[in-house]
């Protein structure tokens, strides 16, 4: 591995947190989705970059689900869902946006703390990438806890996911199985979400008529 | 011993619930589908029976060991009566329209669903393999929780779904990480993933990479254990779901990822330069049973009420085994298949006393043993048994795990104590309200579907009077293994 090629890996890992952090101070719905997307893109040429530089065509295939799954699939079903429940205006957080940003900078510090020296004996490369991916994973983390709406979370929790696919791809020669598995229960996660989202709306539908009131007049603004 | 016969039934145990929950979900007639659940249990259980006499090869994927045949037998007998108790309980939700026909082949597809995931989790030689199990079985739980789709019941489901996901992608995290640790020598692939490679070299594995990996695991799957600070999820889904989903989550799932932290805490055993993960366990444990004893008092749902009994007994299987030793370990193990039984059972009384006085709201329920006479002696005997009297196998292995204690740190056998006086004590509150005093009310219940309680009422009362010798051996062999 030349030092160019670390050096583009690091660029892309180093991207994949950057999009982490701008999806933790978005504080509108449709912005939040197309961030999402980004995250998802990034995430899929850094897992194609380390599928060229290990000689490993079957990382190409994670590369593919993350781009064509994550980065399009999912922000555009999100996005309809978001349309038809009318919550796109605001999102909901418990904590605000500046405390939010320094709690998630002493993660990325904690993360760094703790990897780093744990991984001395592993190559320059997989040390970093794993602070990284561990960075990733906490501010996803962050995200969950600090806002309250549903589709924020899952959001939260998929770029926690796509941390996690960073790391196992990061790490030399882990096993197909568990790399087309975490892609696979990220879709079986997903057509749960997608139940519970429908089943939260038929809620919205049946029993609370302010609810139903608040979301059609919404709806239809959003559409507009 | 012959591993031809017992690759037939590892195969059988894990395609008869997966073709089981295949076929059940084209089955729209309930009566047929509640019968062929039952039946799939029972073919399910008779393979793992088959197991503990004929052991298979182990392969890079799949093994079967001492260990994990304990946890297969618990669950297929504990899988087996659930189905039967399901039968009755489902035949009442469609009378009161609370669950409709195509809700029930969806829920009897997830239950076979959710067994082929806890038996692939425990036959799994691969942690990752295991970890997608484990996922599998937390996302089939997830739906089924949520299947009433009352506000409460999505409201629980979402929170188990977030709380539980979150658990299982630190615990992925610490999968990667113990495959980095391995890497450095079995070389990369399939070996570095394999449970008894693992195992067997992990002395010279990275000391501070399996330290940082035990840190995520423990948390992951503990969350998924239901330990004290991350159980926060485990009440509303045992309250919210179906009751017989909180019979198998409480009995079996809880057992299962208490597993898969075994399966890691003896890759760190086999390390010399590690942090010890004893004390870690321990303290979890030690928090989660002071906790959900004193959390016993103010409940006033009866389900969640013993979904905190839980936490509590999965505290102290966690410190039983997080001590170790041949008397803790083997005080563990007895906990914990006594455990299941009558947790389970407890479910089953709760689910039909539930169903009977309409309501779960422990201040609208009271005189049981005047109202339905069986049902509430049967509740008062299971309710003893969990609180740890005399002469049920709860006491046996509680009395074990305490004087082993006792013996080797006083201060934890004083806490421990403490914390098992705080439980029986709620338990023993609660429960007078529940069985004793006046009722106008009458019922009537079939005894026979009171059958699936009283045989686990039996085998508890049964291992507290006298425990075979074979078992005893069985367990001890196990147990020795467990270190």
């Amino acid at each position: 591995m030349t030092p160019l090629d670390s050096d583009i890996a690091h660029l892309l890992a180093g991207s994949m947190l950057l999009v982490s952090f701008l999806l933790l101070y978005q504080d509108r719905m449709f912005a939040l989705l197309n961030f999402f997307a980004l995250h998802a893109c990034v995430l899929a040429l850094s897992v194609g970059w380390q599928a060229y530089l290990q000689r490993a065509p079957h990382l190409y295939i994670t590369a593919l689900i993350a781009l064509a799954f994550k980065g399009v699939f999912i922000p555009v079903a999100l996005h309809r869902i978001v349309v038809r429940l009318g919550i796109h205006r605001t999102i909901e957080a418990v904590v605000s946006i500046g405390p939010t940003m320094l709690i998630g900078m002493a993660l990325v510090a904690l993360a760094i703390v703790v990897m780093l020296p744990v991984t001395a004996t592993e190559g320059v490369f997989v040390r970093e990438d794993l602070a990284f991916a561990l960075s990733v994973l906490l501010l996803g983390l962050l995200m969950m806890i600090t806002r309250r709406n549903a589709v924020s979370q899952v959001i939260g929790f998929m770029s926690l996911e796509n941390g996690l696919i960073l790391a196992a791809t990061g790490a030399r020669g882990m096993p197909l199985v568990v790399e087309i598995s975490v892609a696979f229960s990220i879709l079986i996660a997903f057509l749960v979400i997608g139940m519970f989202l429908f089943r939260i709306r038929e809620r919205f539908d049946t029993v609370d008529l302010q609810a139903l009131d608040m979301s059609r007049g919404e709806a239809s603004g959003g559409e507009a | 011993m012959s591993p031809g016969f017992g690759n037939l039934a590892l195969a059988g145990l894990l395609a008869v619930p997966a073709g089981g929950a295949i076929i059940l979900a084209t089955i729209p007639r309930y009566r047929v589908s509640a019968a062929l659940n039952v039946a799939v249990c029972a073919l399910t259980l008779s393979c793992a029976a088959a197991l503990y006499a004929h052991r298979p090869e182990p392969s890079l994927y799949l093994l079967v060991d001492d260990v994990n045949t304990v946890f297969l037998l618990v669950g297929g007998l504990v899988g087996f009566t659930t189905s039967l108790f399901s039968a009755g309980y489902i035949a009442h939700e469609l009378e009161t329209r609370r669950l409709k026909t195509g809700d029930l082949r969806f829920y009897h597809a997830m239950y076979q669903l959710l067994m082929f995931a806890m038996n692939l989790a425990l036959v799994a030689n691969n942690i990752g393999l295991m970890w997608v199990a484990i996922e599998l079985a937390t996302l089939t739980t997830v739906v089924m929780v949520g299947l009433y789709r009352t506000n409460a019941a999505l409201e629980a489901a979402w929170k188990y779904f977030i709380l539980g996901s979150v658990g299982i992608a630190l615990a992925l995290f610490g999968t990667i990480l113990v495959y980095l640790a391995a890497e450095q020598h079995l070389g990369e692939g399939m070996t570095a993933m394999a449970w008894d490679h693992l195992v067997r070299r992990s002395a010279a594995f990275d000391p501070a990479l399996l330290n940082l990996a035990f840190v995520f695991l423990l948390l992951g799957y503990g969350t998924k254990v239901g330990l004290a600070p991350v159980h926060a999820w485990l009440p509303d889904a045992h309250a919210e779901g179906p009751t017989p989903i909180s019979a198998v989550l409480s009995g079996l799932l809880l057992n299962v990822a208490l597993f898969a932290l075994l399966r890691f805490k003896l890759i760190m055993a086999g390390n010399a330069q590690v942090l010890s993960p004893g004390p870690m366990m321990v303290t979890m444990g030690l928090v989660s049973l002071v906790f959900a004893g004193f959390m016993l008092y103010r409940r006033r749902d009866i389900k969640r009420m013993f979904a905190y009994s839980s936490i509590e007994h999965m505290g102290i299987i966690t410190l039983a085994f997080g001590l170790g030793g041949p008397i803790a370990s083997f005080a563990g193990l007895l906990h914990m298949t006594m455990h299941s039984l009558t947790k389970s059972a407890i479910f089953f009384g709760v689910g039909y006393v539930s169903q009977l006085e309409g309501t779960q709201r422990i201040a609208d329920i009271r005189g049981l043993t005047q109202s339905e006479p069986l049902l509430g002696w049967l509740l008062v005997i299971a309710v003893a048994a969990i609180a740890g009297l005399p002469p049920f196998g709860v006491f046996t292995s509680e009395f074990l795990l305490v004087t082993s204690t006792f013996a080797r740190a006083p201060w934890l056998a004083a806490l421990l104590g403490v914390g098992l006086m705080i439980a029986f004590s709620a338990l023993a509150l609660r429960l007078h309200g529940l069985a004793f005093g006046d009722s106008p009310r009458r019922h009537t219940l079939h005894a026979w579907r009171l059958a699936p309680m009283a045989l686990h009422l039996l085998l508890v009362a049964a291992a507290g009077i006298y425990l075979p010798g074979t078992i005893v051996s069985w367990f001890r062999h196990v147990a020795s293994q467990l270190g």
